[in-house]
């Protein structure tokens, strides 16, 4: 297969890769930029797991094509915390123990944070409907949403 | 494999056309890419059509609404217009998959990916939706329920695709609504659902309706008995049972895990009695 030269930005660098025609963006981002953070659960879009944003509009980078980012904009979990700072979801995540065994965690941040962006106030329910499609075989959830609630709360008073 | 993004509509069925092998059409991917990990599809060219002009914009026309074929569900429910002009059509969508699968997934897609439960077509149907479809002789347009020919087989012929999908123009004492019934609360496949559009008059009498089914044949079904119950009435308890007894009279569903035939049979009717009443209470409001 001819390889297709993408030219991208992914968390506000530029970045360049070569790709074949049928690799999809997760693919990508973990097996040559090394952007291990989307995990590959289904690989059918199903869990979530794999969340980034691409201009702006959570996705499920398994069901993205690499050579469809060509001029796009992607976000990552790696692109979440400044630095050393963390992002006030993650340390509600810490606090509220919102995590097990931590497969799940990446992609529900990054599609939580995106509904943040969008609803600064959601309610609890509207939390659990925007993440119905991130799938968590540990915590039971309660936690997850619980922290969702608490980091939203926590940026709309700063 | 051959992945190509067009520019042009011309380009894109040339492509389509012209291509020896299997070729398909790339716009949410939601589906196709599936077929392509799990489904053993491996198709020689895929052609994304998001890169051609018109494509991802909701464009109002004579009244209505043209809505580009690369048109995401989440793009759709941030569209008011097209929500407060058919909101049931907006709602059917928004059902489809999870956020992030809203973030990609298209209606256009959920009409060619022809399946019995997709979720978008009923209510297509229902609005009397007009597919625009490109190919090497040129445009035609063709009324969205002509477009499923069977499970996963479309009407389609090579080298055509799907460029936009139009909603009409409608009085102001009209709406829609659409429902399915699922066992959990969000992100599952229809095991039945039903589509109702209808206008009322001054006096609150419907004079004219369009009943669609999901799930309960081998292509989505326009129930024109069921509309003629509602034709002429105001939904009173009489017209809303000749309705659910009209639908479940056209239901001619399989018998699996998700559901049996007599239950698909029973919640069909159920679904189209309260389809019928939210988009009598939807046209009243906007009257």
């Amino acid at each position: 297969m001819k390889k297709l030269h993408i030219n991208t930005s992914i968390n506000g660098n530029s970045a360049e890769f070569l790709c074949d025609p049928d690799a999809t963006l997760l693919s990508v981002l973990r097996d040559q930029l090394n952007l291990t953070g989307a995990k590959e659960g289904c690989g059918s879009g199903d869990c979530g797991a794999c969340s980034v944003t691409v201009n702006g509009r959570l996705v499920a980078s398994c069901l993205v094509l690499a050579a469809e980012v060509e001029g796009a904009e992607i976000t990552t979990i790696e692109g979440m915390a400044e630095g050393e700072v963390l992002h006030p979801l993650q340390k509600k995540f810490l606090e509220h123990a919102a995590l097990q065994c931590g497969v799940c965690t990446p992609g529900i941040l990054v599609a939580a944070k995106a509904l943040l962006e969008k609803n600064p106030d959601p309610s609890e329910t509207e939390v659990r409907f925007w993440l119905a499609g991130n799938l968590c075989r540990c915590t039971g959830y309660d936690k997850i949403i619980n922290a969702v609630m608490d980091a939203a709360a926590e940026m709309r008073g700063a | 494999m051959q992945y190509a993004a067009p520019e042009t509509t011309a380009e894109a069925t040339r492509l389509l056309a012209d291509s020896p092998g299997t070729a398909r059409v790339l716009a949410g991917g939601t589906d196709l890419l599936v077929q392509m990990k799990f489904g053993g599809l491996a198709p020689d060219l895929l052609v994304d059509i998001k890169n051609i002009k018109g494509m991802r914009d909701v464009t109002p026309e004579d009244g209505g609404f043209r809505v580009g074929a690369a048109v995401s569900g989440a793009e759709m429910g941030e569209h008011k217009a097209m929500r407060a002009l058919w909101p049931g059509v907006v709602e059917a969508v928004e059902l489809i998959g999870s956020t992030q699968v809203q973030g990609r997934a298209t209606m256009a897609g959920n009409l060619c990916n022809a399946s019995p439960a997709a979720d978008s077509v009923p209510a297509m149907v229902a609005a009397n939706a007009i597919a625009r479809i490109a190919g090497p002789d040129g445009e035609r347009d063709c009324p969205v329920q002509d477009i499923p020919t069977a499970p996963g087989k479309t009407s389609l012929q090579k080298g055509e695709f799907i460029t936009s999908i139009f909603f009409p123009a409608r009085p102001d004492n009209a709406s829609d609504a659409y429902l399915r019934f699922i066992p959990r609360t969000e992100m599952d496949i229809a095991v039945c659902s039903a589509g109702v559009s209808l206008t009322l008059d001054t006096n609150g009498t419907c004079t004219d309706a369009r009943v669609s089914l999901g799930a309960v044949a081998a292509t989505v079904l326009l129930v024109q008995d069921a509309a003629n119950a509602l034709i002429g009435s105001k939904l009173d308890d009489s017209a809303l049972e000749a309705l659910g007894a009209a639908c479940s009279a056209a239901c001619n569903p399989i018998d699996d895990k998700r559901g049996t035939i007599e239950f698909r049979r029973d919640v069909t009717a159920v679904l189209a009695k309260r389809a019928a009443k939210i988009a009598q209470s939807r046209a009243g409001e906007r009257s």
